[in-house]
């Protein structure tokens, strides 16, 4: 079993006759993800895409049973849409919005801690490229063919350069269980080591890349995980080298404001929990054949 | 965003923490009746810019008369302040605080940052005040005190009064000491900041809590909702080029290198800078034209990267999904129909369509070096700057 979604995952697209939802809703089922309608408050009744237009997110799960959503409403209702998904009973959510300010974020994982862990949604991103098990499902605005059938789970901070990592596998022959953008932002929904724990335990996942940068505590804390706690190899990347401290590099998450947040400190440190480090991101594929090799042999 | 010294205090003062009496002002005309004004004996000439650390710079000046006010403000406005946070470039001092001196008994430090380990916000206070929080991190680490607020809830007066003992603030003054930390705390979260420090934070001789330096910055993300920060954005503390480049919607930051950048997402940016540099070059920004990198984005990051002298060589380098190579390649061909590029350009392209996107840029009028991976790139970015 995949991790998050699998090929008859229902998912619902909330935003869905936006612009942006209606574009990324007819990627998703291009690609054969199953998109079982959407939520517009206000339009409920009508249909978008040939499915059917909730007015709220209790309403479509409801009538469909859906347990994914992806949300593209704007910045500033994104925190509301969020806790909604979470309270419908949707069980992962992945919100791609750029912009959603830091204390909404905090406030969406507070409001969460009021479900046990069973009823949990488990929230990736903000600002991020979202989820793709491929040859099953996508949950995400990912292009999908880049991103060959296999065995090694990827986690990224980044879209671009999550999207230039999957290329370099299939370039080398080498597939994806399942890919997740967590996103750029300094508060996210699911961090490093939500997903790796993830990964751990599904067996259709041998190996992981992981894709951070400068930044945040959450790849040293994933690296210290999962020397404790994880058979599975991990590969990893962190950019950043040339980033100055104090500057936002572009994702308001990449900052270097404390010791072990720049991308040397976070090396060294990864590489004290076991963690094998591709040297340049132009070898992030190979050093993944690398670790595959040096398993089987 | 980061705003001024005078405008923090304002900010924090209706939020009930007591700021010294002082006045903004922008020439040395108004200055010296600025100081009759506030009055007293001796004043502080304090110029305004984003950057710490201005005492040190001769950013700060004691005056003894409202003359010697005038002659200082004369002397600072229009001035380049170089400041260990500014850079070589400095920043342009044109507006003036002026402040009634205060008798220092006790310097405190208190600062309000978002903690992204506990995911709240942290509240560090010390006994060493006027130091920079990195130093009495490194030389008094044990005067440190931290409370984490719970964000649902807010702050609580508890946990103000346990800092304000936890400074060794005297019992009779603990509750203005309180009231000055929940009022910071309460402006951190009602409008959106991501920071707050009063440095120092003295008790003066005559037995005032005074924010004697106050700083605060806030999410950029939240401005749509804090129309009254946002005005306060003061655009000559920013470097041109990233007023440019954030007044067309894009991610720029400029460097000292000179291979100048041209990249779709920040990770991927950031990454094709490790590559110069690994590669022997040094990047001349960072420059994130988006994901989706529109032919609209390309001709502004184009028009932006030669405002810059520094570059001798430019980059671009593309990861095209949804909106495939050979529309990006289209962008590219019709932005160098706009703007003019006098340096050796490099294109790595790659994605969905790669090929058709080559065949593009081949096909065209461009003078350009192809590309195939990000090594690849980076490499010939270097070697054409000999």
């Amino acid at each position: 079993m995949a991790v998050f979604i699998e090929k008859d995952t229902k998912i619902l697209i909330q935003g869905f006759t936006g612009k942006m939802g209606t574009f990324h809703a007819e990627e998703m089922i291009k690609y054969g993800s199953n998109v079982i309608g959407g939520v517009t408050p206000g339009k409920g009744g009508q249909k978008h895409l040939n499915r059917p237009v909730f007015n709220t997110v209790k309403d479509a799960v409801k009538h469909t049973g859906a347990t994914a959503s992806i949300l593209f409403v704007p910045p500033a209702f994104a925190a509301d849409s969020a806790m909604e998904a979470a309270d419908a009973g949707i069980k992962t959510c992945v919100a791609i919005v750029d912009g959603i300010p830091s204390h909404d974020m905090i406030r969406i994982k507070r409001y969460m801690r009021r479900y046990s862990r069973k009823e949990k949604m488990t929230l990736v991103g903000p600002n991020c490229a979202g989820i793709i098990s491929p040859g099953k499902s996508m949950l995400g605005i990912m292009p999908g063919h880049i991103y060959k059938e296999g065995r090694v789970g990827i986690i990224s901070r980044s879209g671009t350069l999550g999207y230039e990592a999957a290329q370099q596998l299939k370039n080398l022959n080498i597939g994806v269980s399942t890919s997740v953008g967590i996103g750029g932002d300094p508060i996210n929904g699911s961090s490093f080591r939500d997903i790796i724990e993830k990964f751990e335990t599904d067996d259709e996942t041998d190996m992981i890349l992981m894709i951070g940068e400068i930044g945040g505590p959450q790849e040293v804390a994933a690296g210290e995980f999962a020397k404790e706690n994880m058979k599975k190899p991990i590969v990893g990347y962190i950019a950043g080298l040339t980033a100055p401290k104090g500057r936002v590099m572009g994702h308001a998450g990449a900052i270097v404001s404390a010791y072990g947040e720049s991308a040397v400190e976070k090396v060294e440190l990864l590489k004290e929990c076991g963690v094998t480090i591709s040297k340049n991101p132009s070898v992030m594929g190979e050093t993944v054949k690398q670790v595959l090799n040096s398993k089987i042999s | 965003m980061d705003i001024h010294e005078y405008q923090a205090k304002e900010i924090l003062s209706s939020f009930g923490v007591t700021i010294p009496r002082g006045g903004i002002v922008y020439s040395p005309e108004t200055a010296e009746n600025k100081a009759r004004e506030i009055g007293g004996s001796k004043w502080v000439v304090k110029a305004q810019i984003h950057s710490g650390a201005r005492g040190k710079a001769g950013g700060i000046i004691v005056c003894n008369s409202p003359l010697e006010v005038a002659q200082a403000t004369d002397k600072l406005l229009g001035k380049k302040l170089v400041t260990n946070q500014t850079g070589p470039e400095g920043k342009i001092v044109n507006r003036i605080y002026i402040e009634e001196a205060t008798d220092i008994e006790k310097e405190l430090y208190l600062g309000l940052v978002f903690d992204r380990i506990s995911e709240s916000i942290m509240v560090v206070a010390s006994t060493e005040g006027g130091m920079s929080v990195e130093e009495i991190a490194k030389e008094k680490p044990e005067t440190i005190i931290r409370s984490k607020i719970e964000v649902a809830v807010g702050i609580q007066n508890f946990q103000a009064r346990e800092l304000a003992f936890g400074l060794g603030i005297e019992p009779e003054l603990i509750r203005r000491a309180s009231e000055t930390i929940v009022g910071c705390a309460k402006a951190f979260s009602e409008l959106d900041a991501t920071m707050v420090e009063v440095n120092p934070l003295v008790i003066s001789k005559q037995k005032q809590i005074l924010a004697l330096d106050c700083k605060m910055s806030f999410d950029n993300n939240a401005m749509f909702r804090r129309d009254k920060v946002s005005e306060l954005r003061d655009k000559t503390q920013e470097e041109e080029k990233e007023v440019y480049a954030s007044d067309r919607g894009l991610n720029y930051v400029s460097l000292d290198g000179n291979i100048g950048n041209i990249i779709n997402g920040a990770g991927l940016a950031m990454a094709s800078m490790d590559m110069i540099k690994l590669a022997g070059g040094e990047p001349a920004n960072f420059l994130d034209v988006g994901g989706g990198a529109t032919p609209e984005k390309i001709v502004k990051a184009f028009r932006l990267i030669t405002m810059d002298k520094k570059v001798k060589v430019i980059l671009v380098n593309i990861f095209a999904g949804i909106n495939r190579c050979d529309w990006v390649a289209e962008g590219i061909v019709q932005a160098l129909e706009k703007v003019e590029i006098k340096v050796p350009l490099v294109i790595r392209l790659a994605g969905t369509n790669v090929e058709k996107g080559n065949k593009i840029l081949q096909d065209s009028k461009i003078n350009y070096i192809e590309a195939d991976t990000l090594e690849d790139a980076a490499n010939k970015a270097v070697a054409a700057l000999k």
